[in-house]
């Protein structure tokens, strides 16, 4: 069913991807509703793609609202009764909206209350009460309640003169008319923001963009999410908020150990909320994350191995894998010893890809925002001289093993990438989310398409923040599609060889600092013309609201 | 550190074939109230290596964990709520988890497992 989305008028790009998750995490449980993750949309009369004002196909009222109620960037959901370019179009519009749709919502037992919003221009108390007024052709029975009506109607009107409102212009003005379905509750930003949490770093998530991270990655209770650059816990807190299980890790154990004293650190931030603690802090080292490789894939190993020996003919290969499971609880051991002397046995593709399912990934997702050089740097074990090549592996002396404090080398972004996408395809559960901010420099004003990839991901949300002239960042949202093999670790680890190639003059360590912060001087010399046509571009506040 | 995080962790020194499970090393353990939260242990229960929880439970002084389980025990509260308890209740606040193969400490200080490996480990 088509509802009218009325958008905040700010992240533009990150307005219709936050829906279409949100819009997948609700009809998850249905059957062959959505499945694709993806919604159809429809723009207004003469609306430019920018416009607070989308047509959205959701499956039902009940989705919408959820939708709406757990964003932050929707204004309003709304059953659309009219539309015109003036009020005389509005009112053919609403008188031909069927009766039996309007009715149930203008009984005489219930309570109603109807808003007036404008974009892009203000109108006064006076011409509110007039326009309300002007609607006095619906047949409203039931009672005014400004409080806490049963239902509430929005007029929303946006203005034809073409400056002002943060738009390229717009042909015509364009009056909506519709009940409310569900709206954000914004009010949880000044809950959160920054200025109000104990514990801050240098780069500390900011609130609104945390929790429309926590929205791309379907955070919610019964949910285990990870951030593998925790800091000082700013994203996880936006994921405890929806009910998410958190965990984080650090390679500063300060961060994550210390902070800044007993009430000022990690845990306190969570404290603060009263939401509960992440379930594990760690110091860990992304470069080499210390997990228990591929969680059980030495059990699928001895499991395939065993399956085949036992293979029942004419049973499906799950249902006689959960036939071995419900035998031999203690399959660990037993497993091992059979897969010890058949050892030669051939395992089939199929049978191979639906163990490695079965077989338990942790994390329902993973959201971060990683270290790419601009304000804070990566770093990683291994050791400064090591790195360089100049000197072999320092070597502990055995009796300073204790209490030694490794040094670390410098961690370029296109190795932390390259890292995160492969910690996530091997951690992450089928159709877990990894959610990341990945640098783009805007040197040609266009942003460059190629993002990262990987054989067990689809990148399915693509959002940009503009943080400079000279770049912004991109929010990632990748949908794991396929299981982790050995043969894919390989396959990925080739083509991001080649993304590295293609990519290496400003992801290596340094490029992308100079990039930003070098002199605007140099920056500009002999690129007489590239400002020119930065000028010719059509002028309006767009994304940078 | 809670004993599900010690469920996930496991040795990655350079040329350990074997990490898992580290051996608990105890100086302090605590008990830390948590929301019982079905969702989130019906989630988990397939994701744990059994016995290495229960080893583990065992070692920080929570012996009440069975030795084997299976799905159907998910009906029991009883069941439940020890699993919640080990799982997620029993901190090793001080010690350090050891590596199976080649003995070396990561210590845990604060809750935090410090899991950084020194230069000539990696």
């Amino acid at each position: 069913m088509w509802y009218l989305c009325v958008f905040y008028h700010r992240l533009l790009d990150y307005r219709k991807p936050e829906v279409e998750s949100l819009a997948d995490l609700f009809s998850k449980g249905l059957t062959d509703l959505q499945c694709n993750g993806s919604l159809e949309w429809k723009l207004p009369k003469h609306h430019h793609p920018d416009s607070p004002f989308h047509f959205v196909n959701l499956p039902s009222e009940e989705i919408a609202r959820s939708v709406a109620n757990r964003s932050i960037l929707v204004k309003g959901i709304f059953e659309l009764w009219g539309e015109g370019s003036n009020f005389e179009e509005l009112e053919e519009s609403i008188k031909s909206y069927p009766d039996e749709k309007q009715l149930p919502y203008l009984t005489s037992d219930s309570t109603f209350k109807i808003t007036v919003e404008t974009f892009g221009k203000v109108i006064s108390f006076e011409e509110q009460t007039e326009r309300i007024r002007s609607l006095s052709y619906i047949p409203f029975k039931g009672r005014v309640n400004l409080k806490n009506p049963y239902h509430t109607f929005w007029l929303i009107e946006t203005d034809d003169y073409d400056s002002n409102n943060g738009l390229p212009p717009i042909a015509g003005k364009r009056i909506f008319f519709g009940r409310e379905i569900g709206t954000a509750d914004r009010k949880l930003l000044p809950t959160y923001q920054l200025k109000s949490r104990t514990y801050l770093g240098p780069t500390a998530m900011d609130a609104e963009m945390a929790f429309l991270m926590a929205n791309q990655a379907q955070a919610k209770s019964g949910k285990l999410v990870y951030d593998p650059f925790v800091g000082t816990g700013s994203i996880l807190v936006a994921a405890a908020h929806y009910g998410a299980v958190t965990m984080g890790a650090d390679i500063d154990i300060r961060v994550v150990r210390d902070g800044r004293g007993p009430d000022c650190n990690v845990w306190s931030n969570f404290k603060q909320y009263g939401l509960p603690m992440p379930i594990g802090l760690l110091r860990a080292d992304n470069n080499l994350p210390p997990w228990r490789s591929g969680l059980k894939e030495k059990l699928v190993n001895c499991l395939l191995t065993v399956y085949n020996v036992f293979r029942v003919d004419g049973l499906e290969f799950k249902s006689s894998f959960n036939f071995i499971r419900v035998i031999c609880p203690d399959i660990a051991v037993l497993f091992m010893e059979i897969s010890q002397i058949h050892r030669s046995l051939q395992i089939t593709r199929a049978a191979k890809e639906v163990l490695y399912s079965e077989s338990a990934k942790v994390f329902d997702a993973i959201i971060c925002d990683p270290p790419y050089g601009v304000r804070a740097g990566g770093r990683k074990s291994g050791g400064r001289k090591l790195l360089k090549g100049v000197i072999g592996p320092y070597t502990v002396p055995d009796d300073k093993r204790t209490g030694h404090i490794p040094s670390t080398a410098p961690y370029s972004l296109v190795e932390c990438v390259h890292d995160l996408l492969d910690l996530a395809a091997k951690m992450l559960v089928m159709g877990g989310r990894l959610v990341y901010f990945y640098p783009v420099l805007r040197e040609d004003e266009s942003i460059d398409t190629t993002f990262p990839e990987h054989p067990c991901f689809k990148l399915v949300a693509i959002s940009e923040q503009l943080l400079s002239y000279r770049y912004s960042r991109v929010l990632l949202t990748m949908v794991k599609i396929g299981p982790y093999t050995e043969e894919i670790a390989l396959a990925s680890k080739i083509k991001h060889l080649e993304f590295k190639e293609n990519h290496l003059k400003w992801l290596e360590e340094g490029n992308l600092h100079s990039a930003v912060f070098s002199p605007a001087d140099n920056h500009l010399n002999g690129s007489g013309d590239t400002k020119i046509t930065k000028d010719s571009k059509a002028r309006y506040r767009g994304k940078y609201v | 550190m809670r004993l599900l995080t010690h469920n996930m962790l496991s040795s990655n020194i350079k040329g350990v074939a074997n990490g898992f499970p580290l051996k608990i090393e105890v100086v302090k353990v605590v008990e830390k109230e948590v929301d019982f939260n079905i969702d989130f242990l019906k989630n988990m229960f397939h994701k744990v290596e059994w016995k290495a929880l229960a080893e583990a439970s065992r070692t920080v002084g929570y012996a009440e964990l069975p030795e084997n389980v299976d799905a159907a025990m998910l009906d029991s509260d009883d069941f439940l709520h020890k699993f919640h308890h080990a799982l997620l209740e029993l901190h090793l606040e001080e010690g350090a988890l050891v590596c199976p193969e080649t003995g070396r400490k990561f210590p845990v200080s604060k809750g935090i497992p410090n899991m950084l490996l020194h230069e000539d480990e990696v």
